[in-house]
């Protein structure tokens, strides 16, 4: 189902409308750096993954790294963008303390990908499609520390000449939920795809978010620029309290003013980075040391051939193989980890009942355990085991939660603790029958009843059986046999 | 041996071989004569212990038999090659101090080849000037006196920005040199000096470890004594490196071969527009006799026109500052060089680079920034960008018809220290060497004459890319022709 309908900001004066446009970076999963060959890897000790290059020694060229140029096309490819096979770099010039060289490397008027699109997929279970302008390599900086000396700041160069690509959207988006529902699928391709780990705690992957606000039908609205934000919760408090905050500045008559500004996640609110007149003059120019970056076709066929499955076909798939409902589908194809749990643990196994038990009773136990997937301490053939025993009758689906909470604690199999424990369920139809004989005999009463019309009273004698057995009892059997008894 | 120092390279590569003197020997001539020549100014560092162990290790090698293609020859390397372990400023206060922990290709290639390094050369301050007077250090004399005219007992200039290294093996306090041309720095000087000086196809010649000014530019190249000694030592600096992006991965022809093949039946071209309104009549009769020579060993000289060369010096003038303002921005104080302190980074930066850079890089820096800026980019930049490419298409066409292009190498022969000259005037220097490094093309200043004054005049030749070879068939014929055996007067003996 597709969306068309923007959804509208009520304010005290009538309704706005929102427009949100995202540039996200994402750092290249790569063991060197962009234009170095020094390691990028993350939490080396300050200055230790350092070359020449890198702090901009003199005469030092960089010379590009083409695992991160095929990374930046893989990455293309999956957002369904044009591959732009002449790209170049320009030099983006402004003095800082962490930037050695006094430029950025980057790409300006001739980025390597170009347009495509994602689609995200709402709570409500609509979906979208979002524009992505382009999409293009660039150095990161250096790191500032200011609170190492009393007088003095301290500069880490690991992070400078580290790949990173810069991916910007169309302004196509109209609410916080849109964004967040974006960043989530923009991580999950990138995830897939394995062209950045998208951690956004470590800044793999971060945000600048433009926002602006007008009536329907009006033209656009003066934007600001909230700048990296980490994390999907703070995208989506950045945009409402941006929001917000324009919405009462134009209902009380003010402009709003184009700037940079800066989330603060104490507050939950924006503040002024700089204004547009303090903005930097980038003097972006070709840069000289590097020719412009050419790309052969079937190189870019050869990496298109070999693209991994994507959440968009992998969701697709799990509708249509396991016939997951869209929201499972979703949940489920956000992660190719999860995906993967999923995959093995439903093989030869009730496929909707497996996500059932994974989303909801695995997720949730994993949640307040504090554990990745990747921790849990129950494998996902055990899982697939245990919904085997409810649906082959060994247990039923409420001894199945007392087995699962058992594997939890110690990572046992399912048929060893439900060989242990007893919880091998009834399904001998004469034990059930003296069950069922027994507790009529006590509430002849309610029998009575049920046979004069009270058809609601089944669910009490079902109730009692299983108590009877103390949950152990084959609940399909129990349902039959009590239906002959009663109506018999 | 008596007189080592009247040896070029290859006649002393050849007496190393016949023992006829020692690596040592040749060193200690040379470090004499860097001694005796001081006063020119033209060496900011002298590594006389590097040499002497150099020359040591060069020995050791010619006893077995093992020397390479400049074993033992004594080297002056310009100051803006980077060199481990020894200093390296660029002639430029904000450097003083840097000692380079790398060593560049091109100056790598000469060690694995077994030359001997002398020491450091002065030259223009990050090699932007045309009379070596823009050097933290000082200028450089030219060992060159006039003998006639209002010149006679003037001190001159050697040229820029490679003016430490021309002054030096005009001194014969070295016996080659290497330097770097972003608008003519070797041609230059070495007209100025009565060297040969050669600018290779861009990108021949590794720029790594050399400090940058104009990337799209700046190429290395020699300055030697005779086109023999610019063959053999173009052979041993050229050579594809991936530690440069703009670094070609072709063959170099064979150089040495070129010396002896003559040009019969090659076409050369002499460019219309190369002859300036005014023009010193002495350059006009040489650049006249320049076209007799290779007319009577054989080539064909025909008019050419290369229409947009007048507007090769503006495209230079913007295209370089607009480089050099970004590739200086990294000598900023935080990691190397000098530091002014401040107290907050921007007046660090401020009083560091206030310091730190002369006159002549403030200005070129605040060039380059004026025109790269929004709103000033498309009809500076970006126009000189488009004429730089008329440029290239001009020479693209031009060599169609002809081998190669005749033209003197300056507009003058050397003038005078401290001359008041404005910036334009100085810029003017350029004007035939400049259109070469716009299209990335190679060319060769060969000395050929004295002026009246007594001075010596170079003439250019210019080829298609990669056609190294065909510059020093030319230059040789030149050479022969001119039989310009004259010695500065400043020269060491």
């Amino acid at each position: 189902m597709t969306k068309n309908v923007s959804p509208l900001v009520e304010g005290r004066t009538g309704p706005w409308e929102v427009i949100i446009g995202l540039e996200v970076h994402a750092q290249v999963s790569s063991e060197a750096k962009l234009f170095s060959g020094a390691s990028a890897a993350f939490g080396a000790g300050p200055n230790e993954h350092v070359s020449l290059v890198d702090a901009a020694m003199p005469g030092m060229l960089p010379v590009i790294n083409r695992f991160c140029v095929e990374q930046a096309v893989r990455t293309g490819l999956g957002l369904n963008a044009q591959i732009n096979l002449v790209s170049v770099f320009d030099r983006k010039n402004y003095f800082y303390a962490d930037l050695p060289q006094g430029y950025q490397i980057s790409q300006f008027k001739q980025p390597i990908v170009g347009e495509g699109s994602i689609t995200i997929t709402l709570s409500d279970g609509t979906s979208r499609d979002i524009g992505i302008e382009r999409l293009h390599l660039e150095q990161d900086a250096g790191k500032s520390m200011h609170d190492q000396h009393p007088s003095k700041s301290f500069i880490d160069l690991n992070r400078s000449g580290v790949a990173l690509m810069e991916i910007v959207s169309k302004p196509d988006m109209r609410s916080a939920e849109e964004a967040a529902a974006y960043v989530s699928k923009l991580r999950a391709i990138v995830r897939f795809l394995g062209t950045c780990d998208g951690n956004m705690e470590q800044g793999s992957l971060r945000a600048d978010c433009n926002v602006s606000v007008r009536r329907p039908g009006e033209p656009l609205g003066t934007r600001t620029e909230t700048k990296n934000l980490n994390s999907i919760r703070f995208i989506a408090q950045a945009i409402n309290s941006e929001v917000a905050r324009q919405i009462e500045i134009l209902e009380d008559g003010g402009t709003i003013v184009q700037e940079t500004r800066l989330f603060d996640n104490t507050t939950g609110q924006t503040r002024t980075m700089r204004s547009k007149e303090d903005a930097h003059d980038y003097r972006y120019f070709p840069d000289p040391d590097l020719l412009p970056l050419k790309l052969d076709a079937a190189w870019v066929d050869h990496i298109r051939d070999t693209l991994p499955e994507l959440p968009d076909a992998l969701r697709a798939r799990l509708l249509d193989q396991y016939g997951l409902s869209p929201y499972d589908a979703s949940l489920i194809s956000e992660d190719r980890a999860v995906a993967a749990y999923y995959e093995t643990a439903a093989a030869g196994q009730d496929a909707k009942i497996v996500a059932n038990w994974m989303t909801v009773e695995l997720f949730g136990a994993l949640n307040k355990m504090g554990l990745d997937l990747a921790d849990s301490p129950v494998k996902p053939d055990q899982l697939g085991k245990l919904v085997g025993r409810i649906t082959d009758g060994t247990i039923s689906g409420r001894i199945a939660k007392d087995v699962f909470a058992l594997m939890l604690e110690n990572g046992a199999d399912p048929d060893q603790v439900i060989d242990e424990k007893g919880f091998k369920q009834v399904s001998d139809t004469g034990a059930i029958e003296a069950m069922i004989d027994a507790v009529m005999a006590e509430n002849a009463d309610k029998v009575a009843e049920y046979r004069g019309g009270k058809d609601k009273l089944f669910g009490f004698f079902v109730g009692q059986v299983m108590k009877a057995s103390q949950g152990q009892a084959n609940p399909g059997v129990v349902n039959g046999l009590l239906k002959q008894k009663l109506d018999g | 041996m008596s007189d080592l120092l009247s040896l070029t390279a290859v006649a002393a590569r050849s007496a190393l071989d016949k023992k006829e003197c020692s690596a040592s020997e040749l060193t200690a001539a040379y470090l004499k004569a860097i001694e005796d020549t001081a006063d020119n100014n033209a060496y900011v560092a002298i590594t006389a212990d590097k040499a002497t162990d150099m020359a040591k290790a060069s020995d050791a090698r010619l006893a077995k038999g093992e020397g390479g293609a400049l074993e033992g020859i004594p080297v002056g390397v310009k100051d803006m090659f980077c060199t481990k372990g020894v200093e390296t400023t660029a002639s430029s206060q904000i450097l003083k101090g840097f000692v380079p922990t790398y060593e560049s290709t091109v100056t790598s290639h000469l060690w694995a080849d077994g030359a001997v390094m002398l020491g450091k050369l002065n030259c223009d301050e990050f090699a932007m000037g045309s009379a070596n007077e823009t050097s933290a250090f000082g200028p450089v004399t030219n060992p060159w006196t006039a003998t006639n005219g209002d010149l006679m007992g003037k001190a001159l200039t050697p040229g820029g920005s490679s003016g430490g290294s021309a002054a030096a093996m005009a001194a014969r306090s070295c016996l080659l040199a290497p330097g770097t041309d972003t608008g003519g720095s070797i041609r230059q000087p070495a007209a100025f000096c009565g060297m040969v000086g050669l600018k290779p196809t861009y990108g021949r010649c590794s720029r790594r470890g050399i400090v940058a000014f104009a990337s799209s530019l700046d190429q290395a190249g020699p300055i030697t004594r005779d086109v023999a000694d610019c063959a053999l030592m173009m052979t041993s600096m050229a050579g594809h490196d991936e530690g440069d992006s703009t670094s070609i991965d072709a063959p170099m022809p064979d150089l040495m071969a070129a010396l002896s093949m003559g040009i019969k039946g090659m076409r050369i071209g002499i460019p219309d527009e190369y002859t300036l309104d005014g023009m010193n009549p002495e350059i006009v009769a040489l650049w006249e006799q320049g076209r007799a020579w290779l007319e009577d060993a054989g080539a064909s000289c025909v008019p050419v026109s290369l229409p947009h060369t007048q507007y090769a010096l503006p495209a230079y003038y913007i295209v370089a500052p607009a480089e050099a303002s970004s590739n200086l921005a990294r000598y900023d104080g935080v990691r190397y060089g000098q530091r002014v302190e401040g107290a907050t980074l921007d007046e660090m930066y401020a009083k560091t680079r206030g310091a730190g850079f002369g006159d002549e890089v403030k200005r070129r820096i605040l060039i380059g920034t004026y025109v790269l800026s929004a709103g000033y980019y498309d009809a500076y930049y970006i126009k000189a960008q488009q004429v730089r490419r008329l440029i290239q298409q001009d020479f693209l066409t031009v060599f169609e018809q002809v081998d190669a292009l005749l033209t003197p190498s300056t507009p003058t022969a050397a003038f005078p220290l401290g001359e008041k000259m404005d910036a334009v005037s100085m810029f003017l220097n350029d004007v035939f060497t400049v259109p070469a490094n716009l299209a990335g093309i190679p060319a060769i200043s060969v000395p050929s004459g004295l002026s009246s004054d007594g001075l010596p005049l170079g003439l250019q030749l210019i080829a298609p890319a990669l056609r190294e070879d065909t510059l020093i068939r030319g230059a040789a014929v030149i050479e022969k022709a001119a039989g310009f055996d004259h010695v500065a007067t400043g020269a060491a003996s």
